[in-house]
């Protein structure tokens, strides 16, 4: 086909081509990823679907919903030019972890929720996703090209946290010449991506291979340093030309209800950690161990909770529970997750939430008292709020419950230093430009907008990085203190 | 990498490892504790620190052998690297114008209460230090804690040396004492020991503090496996501890959380000492 030609209408796949996955039944017994991924001839065919819209005041087209801004019709005409080298050039100039957002993007609600081929009758929208991954994929396996370095500009940024927002920091700005350090807490760089998403979903592999690109800018990594303990925001402030903040939000939320300090009852965190960062599926090759349940129950309905229940599964539970309190319809997940779980057998047991938790006699979880739960009006959330049905409470037996109702930011550097604003839901206070309070201290991600997701705090990254960027080279002055206090009384900025 | 500048048995099953680590030293405060992990693929574990010096660089922790990584720790030598080390975590424990302080400290919380002991010392307070184990050979640094206590009163379970019998023995005997006036006691030692004092001062008032050692997995507040009850309220012990008002601490429960692993603890163990030849 000629290049720009788009394929006749009538010729146009109505669906996504096929994603090849590995089988539920097989699937549930390893730790391999689910979607193997698609050949070359496959995704350009994929990319024909796309009509290579451009973008015009009067519609929005798919680039208006990814968070970094990709020039998605760019790399799909690359693609379909069979120059995947190019391809691979496009996102990489707006993303730093194309692997890890080709894998893990709600694209349903992003990119591929504003394609028009999606909005036609019947159709399905065009595959970015899988497009996106394909290229990474590709040019992982080719080998990572090494990247040209620009010359040092002489200033020194920090990073704080090496999750998904401190990467995109430190790679956007590693790429205009700074010298950027990244101080992580934890033992390896990932943040979320390492230690709360499963390998069959994101395997480590991959997520070490985007860290080796970043690495091969000229960033240093600095491990096992918890930033307002073993060096304070002010010891950073006098080595640095500006910092940026991106510790997340790792600190889990409970119900604060009967027996959830019985064993057997954990936090998400706690569970995905000990099996991914931890590696207790290996155990007793690895040292950490992990208890899993016969009956599993996994309170909560985003993806870190469909990550439990389908890891539980994985590790061997007979029955695993996805316990929400809403119905199907307001499910948090990915539609993919979803999917994917109900394949493995997961059993949603919806407009259902625990009221308490009842141990045997050593002190562990065996059953959990439920009540039924029925919807009414619309909340805040714009969601239908979930009202108790009373007398009507049953009990399920469980032996294992994980709590999967969302994080909270970390308390650490927040007690540690006061002269940062935050919120009284512990999130810094930013104004449009994720300046803090603090005189050359920027934040994004979920330190910012409380718990989210990866593309969104690397669009918060993307951010913050230009506006380094912008404070560094053309001297503007800090908002004054009264701005940040005015953010503050209006929500902080994001809340 | 973090080396292992110094390393000895302090007794039995008691081992002090020195660790080069900067930036730990330079901001150690008493009470705190690190978190580390010898290899890629062991566990992370928390170890209260029993001293450190800035100018050196250095952190001194001292473990106990109770599972397959403290037993590790034993076979590891002089210029060895540990993979992780991580720190200081936790609240620092209060140590200011508390007058007459008592510090309690079992087993190898007596080398864990040592910084707390210099700490109180240095911030002006009276310092008696009663301090218990089975038998002579593991009573341990004496001589460090007598530098910064007052009085000190050794006891042994066996009574091969100092007060024959627990430290609650010579704590009652010191609340009792009028001329004494105890203000604040601070306990560290196994669990059962910090539940006796605090259960002993009590009914005297004397404030208790009590230094918590639950399961942890990475130390700064993400997992929640440390949770403890403290005054029906649930609390962190890394970021929120690991410090907390013995009176109002839920000690059973710590019990019973901290029997989690036990199955995977002996195997653990037990393929270690398979590996290793030991027995």
């Amino acid at each position: 086909m000629a290049d720009g030609q788009l394929p006749p209408k009538k010729e146009r796949a109505k669906k996504k081509y096929p994603m090849p996955e590995q089988d539920p039944k097989e699937r549930i017994h390893n730790f391999r990823e689910v979607p193997m991924g698609q050949d070359a001839d496959t995704i350009r065919k994929e990319s024909e679907r796309c009509l290579q819209c451009k973008r015009s005041e009067k519609r929005k087209i798919c680039v208006e919903g990814c968070p970094v801004g990709i020039d998605i019709p760019a790399f799909i005409a690359k693609i379909r030019e069979g120059d995947f080298d190019a391809g691979i050039k496009v996102i990489k100039q707006y993303n730093s972890l194309p692997a890890v957002c080709g894998r893990v993007c709600p694209y349903e609600n992003q990119c591929e929720g504003y394609c028009i081929v999606g909005k036609m009758k019947d159709f399905q929208p065009v595959g970015i996703g899988r497009m996106e991954r394909f290229l990474a994929d590709y040019e992982r396996a080719k080998g990572l090209e090494k990247p040209v370095l620009v010359k040092p500009n002489g200033k020194k940024v920090a990073v704080v946290g090496a999750g998904p927002a401190g990467l995109t920091v430190a790679s956007e700005l590693a790429k205009k010449g700074y010298q950027v350090k990244v101080y992580e807490a934890l033992h390896a760089p990932g943040g979320v991506l390492i230690y709360g998403i499963p390998e069959f979903r994101l395997p480590e592999t991959i997520v070490r291979a985007e860290i080796n690109y970043i690495e091969s800018l000229g960033v240093e990594f600095m491990m096992d340093v918890v930033v307002g303990r073993s060096i304070s925001m002010q010891e950073l402030t006098k080595e640095n030309d500006a910092i940026f903040i991106g510790t997340g939000a790792g600190l889990p939320n409970w119900m604060n209800i009967p027996g959830e300090n019985l064993s057997g009852v954990m936090s998400a965190n706690e569970f995905l950690t000990r099996t991914n960062l931890m590696r207790s599926y290996d155990f007793p090759n690895s040292d950490t161990p992990n208890r899993v349940g016969k009956r599993v129950a996994t309170i909560g309905g985003g993806n870190v909770a469909m990550d439990c229940a389908r890891t539980a599964l994985r590790l061997g539970a007979k029955e695993s529970y996805v316990v929400y309190r809403r119905s199907d319809a307001e499910l948090p997940a990915r539609k993919e997750e979803i999917h994917h779980a109900h394949e493995e057998g997961v059993i949603f047991k919806i407009l259902t939430a625990p009221v308490k938790y009842v141990s045997d006699d050593k002190g562990y979880v065996k059953k959990m008292e439920c009540c039924q739960m029925k919807l009414g009006e619309l909340d805040k959330s714009g969601r239908r709020k979930p009202i108790v049905c009373e007398g009507q409470n049953f009990e399920m037996d469980i032996d294992q419950v994980l709590v999967a109702i969302g994080q909270s930011p970390n308390p650490i550097l927040a007690r540690a230093t006061p002269e940062l604003m935050f919120t009284r839901w512990g999130t810094v206070v930013i104004d449009e430009w994720q300046r803090t309070s603090m005189k050359g201290v920027f934040a994004a991600g979920d330190i910012v907008t409380g718990d989210a997701t990866v593309i969104l705090a690397m669009g918060g990254g993307k951010t913050a990085a230009q506006a380094i960027d912008d404070y560094l080279t053309k001297n503007e002055s800090w908002p004054p203190q009264e701005k940040f206090k005015q953010l503050l009384a209006q929500g902080g900025g994001t809340h | 990498m973090y080396e292992i500048v110094d390393r000895r048995d302090l007794a039995p099953g008691i081992h002090l490892l020195e660790v080069k680590a900067p930036l730990i030293a330079k901001k150690a405060k008493a009470g705190q504790f690190i978190m580390l992990m010898i290899n890629e693929k062991g566990e992370r574990i928390p170890l209260t620190m029993a001293d450190w010096n800035p100018s050196k660089g250095t952190v001194t922790v001292i473990a106990l052998e109770a599972g397959k990584t403290t037993m590790q720790l034993g076979t590891l030598k002089k210029g060895d690297q540990l993979r992780s080390f991580v720190g200081p975590l936790g609240i620092e424990t209060h140590t200011h114008n508390l007058g007459t302080v008592v510090c309690v400290g079992g087993g190898i919380g007596i080398a864990l209460m040592f910084p707390t002991v210099r700490a109180m010392k240095q911030a002006g307070n009276k310092v008696m230090s009663i301090m218990g184990a089975k038998s002579k050979n593991l009573l341990i640094m004496e001589k460090e804690i007598k530098e910064f206590s007052d009085e000190i009163y050794p006891c042994t379970d066996d009574g091969s040396y100092g007060h024959h019998g627990f430290v609650s023995d010579v704590l009652k005997k010191l609340l009792d004492d009028k001329s004494k006036k105890v203000d604040v006691v601070y306990a560290v030692g196994p669990i059962i020991m910090m539940k006796v004092i605090s259960d002993l001062t009590k009914p005297y008032g004397v404030n208790t503090i009590v230094s918590l050692n639950p399961i942890m997995v990475d130390g700064t507040g993400m997992c929640g496996s440390c949770r403890v009850q403290v005054d029906g309220k649930t609390k962190f012990g890394c970021v929120d501890g690991p410090d907390f008002d013995g009176h109002k601490v839920d000690f059973a429960m710590l019990t019973s959380r901290n029997k989690r692993y036990l199955e995977e603890e002996k195997i653990a163990v037990e393929k270690f000492k398979k590996a290793t030849g030991a027995n």
